[in-house]
């Protein structure tokens, strides 16, 4: 594997989260992330409709007139996540009632739009590929990390095996309600970009301050 | 790079025929398995209605379609006379649909379940032991606060006692008129009495904590955060189980027994 090829792959990861870093597809880490079971369904979910539909924006990319391009990725899009939606609901019906409306808004998930238009409208169908699983796979790594805490401590299982039994089953453990309420992600998602960026500091931003006069001679504030 | 007129609107209209074709081959290649889906959920829902599994089981679908075809004996009743009808076959027998028809149906009378038709015949499941029924298991539905609540209730042989509670689809907020399906709040429900001397249907979810079924037997706690949803339910009871709903078969039922 070449080295731009496997930057490609692994930038997203840690160094280029696509929530840790670019703030995108929050929305559904907060929804789809109470049970590690949906939030791993969820990251499948949108590594195939990331895959394929960037894939081919960027097969098309040399064709797609520019004045229509954005509403060319998007119905491109929708049609990857219906497709989905479908297959979920033939295959995996009960996980599919319980991610309901989240698998159609993987549509508005900023992620897909926001590869397809930085990345597959520039590269070759076969980079883009490899730069959509990346992606993905950084988003996925998000999911688990808070989905595998949220469950963890707000129902003592994982993936639906009771580890650590909750009083109210005769045990000895009193499950956090917080976790399984949406509040909870934020603050998981908060501690999981604190991690990253004191493991890697160089993605920390500027500070800067709303609102405050730049000093004379102090640059760079207010952008 | 600049492109005429005519190739947008060419790219446009073939990128649609294209995306349409790929939606729908496989939206019509898969309905089979996703009706075969909704149908193993139906039956399964009705199966831990009544009892006969448990929510936390995981039946295989052969299972579930074995059991259900076994133990529950599927009718059509007449919501008018609510008599048994015979001419139609159970499993052809598809009540949402009927519900929609004007020719099957009738507008729903005023009513705060806000039922918008009610069919002309409703199909219900008995459960039998020896010969002797032993549960009812009657479809209900109504409005909650976002969306209609459809679900099944089970009384016991007596046609008073509730045997269970059940919602196979709803869109309420998840957490809190969601909580509908959990199973917590549907075992506060078993036990408690159904209807008052005069057969008129009393069961009430309310605010707070109810008793024991034996002490309370006509409220159930409310969930907190979901008073519309919990009224709604109590509305969609009143409905059915009262008289623009299951009233007539249920006296029929209670006078003449299992078969009418």
């Amino acid at each position: 594997m070449n080295k731009k090829v496997r930057q490609t792959l692994l930038d997203p990861l840690f160094d280029n989260n696509p929530i840790g870093l670019q703030v995108l597809g929050i929305c559904s880490a907060l929804a789809v992330t109470t049970k590690m079971e949906t939030a791993l369904v969820m990251s499948v979910a949108v590594t195939f409709v990331l895959a394929t539909s960037s894939t081919a924006v960027s097969v098309l990319r040399n064709r797609i007139p520019s004045s229509i391009r954005i509403i060319t990725q998007l119905t491109i899009i929708a049609s990857m996540v219906i497709v989905t939606d479908q297959i979920l609901r033939a295959y995996v019906y009960e996980i599919s009632l319980q991610l309901s409306v989240f698998v159609g808004l993987i549509i508005t998930n900023c992620i897909v739009m926001g590869r397809a238009e930085a990345f597959a409208m520039q590269n070759p169908p076969g980079l883009t590929f490899v730069d959509a699983v990346g992606n993905a796979a950084g988003y996925g790594i998000v999911l688990m990390f808070v989905g595998f805490l949220r469950e963890l401590l707000g129902t003592g299982r994982l993936f639906g095996v009771t580890l650590l039994t909750p009083v109210n089953e005769g045990g000895w453990y009193v499950p956090n309600g917080l976790m399984v309420l949406a509040p909870a992600a934020f603050l998981l998602i908060g501690c999981f970009i604190w991690i990253v960026r004191s493991w890697k500091p160089e993605q920390v931003e500027e500070e800067f301050h709303v609102g405050a006069l730049p000093e004379p001679g102090d640059e760079g504030h207010l952008r | 790079m600049q492109h005429s007129a005519l190739y947008t609107v060419g790219f446009a209209a073939l990128l649609c025929i294209v995306c349409s074709i790929v939606v729908s081959s496989f939206a019509v290649g898969l309905r089979d398995r996703q009706e075969l889906n909704k149908r193993i959920d139906q039956q399964k829902k009705v199966l831990a209605v009544v009892g006969l599994i448990d929510a936390d089981d995981q039946p295989s679908n052969e299972e579930v379609t074995r059991l259900f075809e076994e133990r529950l004996e599927p009718r059509i009743v007449s919501i008018e006379t609510g008599e048994f009808v015979d001419g139609i076959d159970p499993a052809e027998f598809d009540q949402a649909q009927a519900a929609k028809d004007p020719s099957t149906s009738s507008v729903a009378p005023e009513h705060p379940a806000r039922v918008r038709r009610v069919p002309d015949n409703a199909q219900i499941y008995l459960l039998r032991d020896g010969g002797e029924v032993t549960a009812l298991v009657l479809p209900i539905e109504g409005m909650g606060l976002w969306s209609t609540l459809y679900g099944y209730i089970a009384l016991e042989g007596d046609a008073q006692t509730i045997r269970g509670l059940t919602f196979y689809q709803h869109g309420e907020t998840a957490g809190l008129g969601g909580e509908v399906d959990n199973p917590r709040w549907k075992a506060l429900w078993p036990g408690r009495k159904a209807f008052d001397e005069n057969w008129e249907p009393e069961i009430a979810v309310t605010k707070g904590a109810a008793g024991p079924p034996a002490e309370d037997p006509y409220r159930v706690d409310g969930l907190s955060g979901a008073t519309l949803t919990c009224n709604g339910v109590t509305n969609a009871l009143h409905f059915w189980l009262g008289e623009p709903g299951f009233a007539r078969f249920l006296a029929n039922y209670r006078e003449k027994g299992g078969d009418l």
